[in-house]
């Protein structure tokens, strides 16, 4: 799989944050195979040291680093949060996220293509987190993004592909374009499903972080995400209404 | 002079940017910084000198989802 320009292993794209212990983290991306860890800028006191702390511990995962703008609500604040995420993480990838509602964490749609052409125009590679709007991708695309993150479902809720059409929709729209499942999955079956309808990788946090046994799901999601791939590239046959014997009907016995 | 760091009130004694970060303990971390909500790259924060007032804010690396 190729991002911006970069080639990835791994269709399994894992967040950082929520797990019990950082030793439980690094387990988890161990049998999660993921290729990409999302993490994000956050205030320190001087004598904390937190950041050097948890920099240690991601740069031994020895994955690529997605920066995010998690809580921005408004373009500016999103903008100097990218800008101090590249010199931070020393990357030009930004997952950028736009927050427009509060109960949804729905991105604002308009705040997310301004920000996205500001910091494609500074030289950042942007990963928008978006929705499953077609209007929306073509102008996030128009902005100069060459990767679309459509949510599944609102962040941290689990519940899965809520819009099925929808992302069918922008799937066949953009078939180009790559695209990550970004929110919402709490158990494998919705990233194979995701993987199935052939988006090009999941992104997920919290369905491993606050599984009971974090390392074992990340695996889980892992085959998942493997079992759902190869099914798109195997091309599934269509469903039908009415059932179709598999066995064939030629030389039975005749038995009256 | 009193300036923000971080949402908190603080009192220091210098008046750049990079000579707070070293008054503050943040010498040799890595930190990135934005003053009144805009970015300061670390190449230029000799440069940047602070007023009574302004809205320093000092990151560092942490989870993210």
């Amino acid at each position: 799989m190729q991002l911006y320009g970069s080639e990835i292993a791994s269709r399994l794209m894992l967040g950082t944050a929520q797990y019990p212990s950082p030793s439980v983290l690094t387990e988890a991306f161990r049998r999660s195979g993921a290729g990409i860890a999302t993490v994000s800028v956050r205030r320190e006191a001087g004598n904390e040291r937190a950041g050097a702390a948890f920099w240690d511990l991601v740069r031994d995962l020895d994955v690529a680093l997605l920066p995010n703008t998690a809580g921005c609500h408004s373009v500016r604040e999103a903008v100097t949060t990218a800008q101090m995420a590249r010199e931070l993480f020393d990357t030009p990838w930004i997952k950028l996220e736009v927050i427009g509602h509060a109960d949804t964490l729905q991105p604002d749609p308009f705040g997310l293509v301004e920000a996205a052409r500001i910091l494609t125009d500074e030289g950042f590679k942007v990963f928008p987190y978006t929705t499953e709007d077609v209007v929306l991708a073509g102008r996030l695309l128009g902005a100069g993004c060459e990767v679309l993150m459509p949510w599944g479902a609102p962040i941290g809720t689990g519940l899965g592909l809520t819009n099925i059409y929808g992302l069918r929709t922008l799937r066949a729209q953009f078939p180009e374009v790559p695209m990550v499942v970004d929110a919402g999955l709490g158990l494998p079956s919705q990233a194979a499903m995701a993987m199935e309808m052939g988006f090009d990788a999941v992104l997920l946090n919290t369905a491993v972080a606050k599984a009971g046994d974090p390392a074992a799901m990340a695996e889980g999601f892992a085959g998942a995400v493997e079992a759902g791939r190869l099914a798109f590239e195997a091309d599934p046959m269509e469903p039908r209404d009415m059932a179709a014997p598999s066995t064939p009907l030629i030389g039975k016995a005749f038995l009256e | 002079m009193k300036i923000m760091i971080n949402g908190s009130p603080t009192d220091v004694r210098a008046d750049t940017l990079s000579a707070v970060l070293e008054e503050l303990g943040f010498g040799d971390a890595k930190v990135a910084t934005a003053v009144n909500e805009d970015f300061v790259p670390a190449a230029q924060r000799g440069q940047v000198t602070l007023a009574p007032g302004d809205r320093v804010e000092i990151v560092t690396p942490r989870q993210g989802g």
